[in-house]
């Protein structure tokens, strides 16, 4: 299968990704997401702008306060750097879960970021580790919160002059910790999430004094579980505030049946999957 | 880009998938089409060491990039630890995932040749055999893992009686 044609550059700076982009053009890192949905001819950009090869941008870097993600760090690497299982410990988890192993080789996390996929699983960390995405167009750069960004099935706030550079996320602080799970929709971890959730914490005293939880593959976009966290603040995080918490994982959110489950299997499996992340979120903070 | 060791020039349309480069331009057939749509793992070469799937990537992303197929994983006559793996434990029946199977598996090998099972089957989970060989497919790997740590590997299920 053969996508339509296409002209494709491979600039050597952002800045010159950047100038070509216009509203036929599409940005490619790793190309995990766009390539197939080209092959299907569901999407036909005119020009395809890769930035696969543009210095620097593949790295993982410590900026005081926060960490920052590239926009070319990919999937496998997300997964396993340090920096980032330490102080996003719920958005590795997500990345080490993503796709399979040769998908975690060359797509890309904030590639998955941008695509926003309903399903995808990175987003969720990202909405529970508060990230940050730094948006970059040729007349200047833009913080989006993550809470901000999924705006609706394959859809982000990204404007079509814009580029996401990285994301940055704040480092953890003590008592603080985060994780994610899902169901794969080939059962067990295995491809995009039937249901996925991702919770962050921070604990004092023996009880939560701040939470954030998010759901992924259950509505039209990843989105914070707003009712959970709230139930969750300033509990003591035992099992029964935390089944509390959980049931309440879709509460304002529109849960969408698709092929891979109705619409109350869909809401059971949010608040199991809400339940474990919290668990395994507080198991992380001590 | 080079190929097994070979460098290679051409030029090719940005829509070309690097699979059809590597089948059609350059007449190397192992590397299989399978599913199309990323999922089956049977066109898996390894891109500067990583294991990828080549239908899922443009032949110019790899340009400058070194290519290894399984045309070359062989050191002439003398097969692959993983290859021999998967003749000595009947690693495949139709073997149409084979190729991929078997990049996949050299990739996981790299990183730690002495996996469980579980690691073997996480490895692989990119590969799809329908003839749902896996069983035999992971006792492969487990010989050749051996293999290269250079200990005694397992014996096959049919010596171990039932």
């Amino acid at each position: 299968m053969y996508p339509r044609q296409f002209e494709y550059i491979a600039p050597a700076s952002i800045e010159d990704a950047l100038a070509a982009l216009d509203d036929d053009s599409k940005v490619m890192a790793g190309g995990m997401s766009l390539i197939p949905l080209m092959k299907l001819r569901l999407f036909s950009p005119g020009l395809v702008v890769d930035i696969g090869r543009i210095p620097g941008l593949d790295e993982v870097a410590d900026i005081g306060d926060q960490i920052e993600i590239g926009a070319l760090v990919r999937h496998a690497t997300t997964a396993t750097h340090p920096l980032i299982r330490e102080n996003a410990t719920a958005l590795a988890m997500a990345a080490a879960l993503t796709g399979d192993v040769q998908v975690r080789n060359q797509g890309t996390t904030c590639g998955a970021l941008a695509h926003s996929d309903v399903a995808a699983d990175q987003p969720a960390g990202a909405l529970a580790c508060q990230a940050i995405m730094v948006a970059r167009s040729s007349s200047g750069t833009r913080e989006i919160p993550a809470g901000d960004f999924f705006v609706d099935s394959l859809t982000s706030a990204l404007e079509a002059d814009e580029i996401l550079t990285s994301i940055r996320i704040p480092k953890t602080g003590p008592g603080e910790g985060s994780a994610y799970d899902k169901l794969g929709r080939r059962g067990g971890h295995s491809d995009y999430a039937v249901a996925g959730a991702a919770a962050w914490v921070r604990t004092s005293n023996g009880s939560i004094a701040d939470a954030r939880v998010a759901v992924t593959g259950v509505g039209t976009r990843p989105q914070l579980a707003e009712s959970s966290a709230e139930a969750l603040i300033g509990s003591d995080g035992s099992d029964s505030a935390i089944k509390a918490a959980a049931e309440k994982a879709v509460e304002g959110i529109t849960v969408l049946e698709d092929l891979y489950g109705s619409e109350e299997y869909k809401t059971h499996l949010a608040k199991v999957y809400v339940g474990r992340a919290v668990r395994a979120a507080l198991a992380n903070a001590f | 880009m080079t190929i097994n060791g070979r460098a290679v020039t051409a030029d090719v349309e940005p829509r070309t998938l690097l699979v059809h480069f590597i089948r059609e331009q350059m007449r190397l057939t192992g590397t299989h089409v399978g599913c199309e749509t990323g999922y089956c793992g049977a066109c898996t070469v390894h891109v500067d060491g990583r294991a990828i799937k080549s239908c899922t990537m443009f032949a110019v992303q790899a340009e400058g990039s070194e290519i290894t197929t399984i045309e070359g994983v062989a050191d002439g006559d003398d097969l692959h630890p993983v290859q021999e793996g998967f003749w000595e434990r009947h690693g495949l029946q139709c073997g149409f995932c084979t190729p991929g199977m078997i990049m996949a598996a050299i990739a996981l090998l790299d990183e730690n040749d002495n996996p469980s099972e579980d690691e073997i089957r996480h490895g692989i989970e990119g590969n799809l055999c329908r003839c749902t060989g896996y069983h035999n497919i992971v006792r492969a790997v487990e010989y050749a893992a051996a293999m290269i740590r250079g200990v005694e590997p397992p014996p096959p299920d049919w010596e171990k009686g039932s």
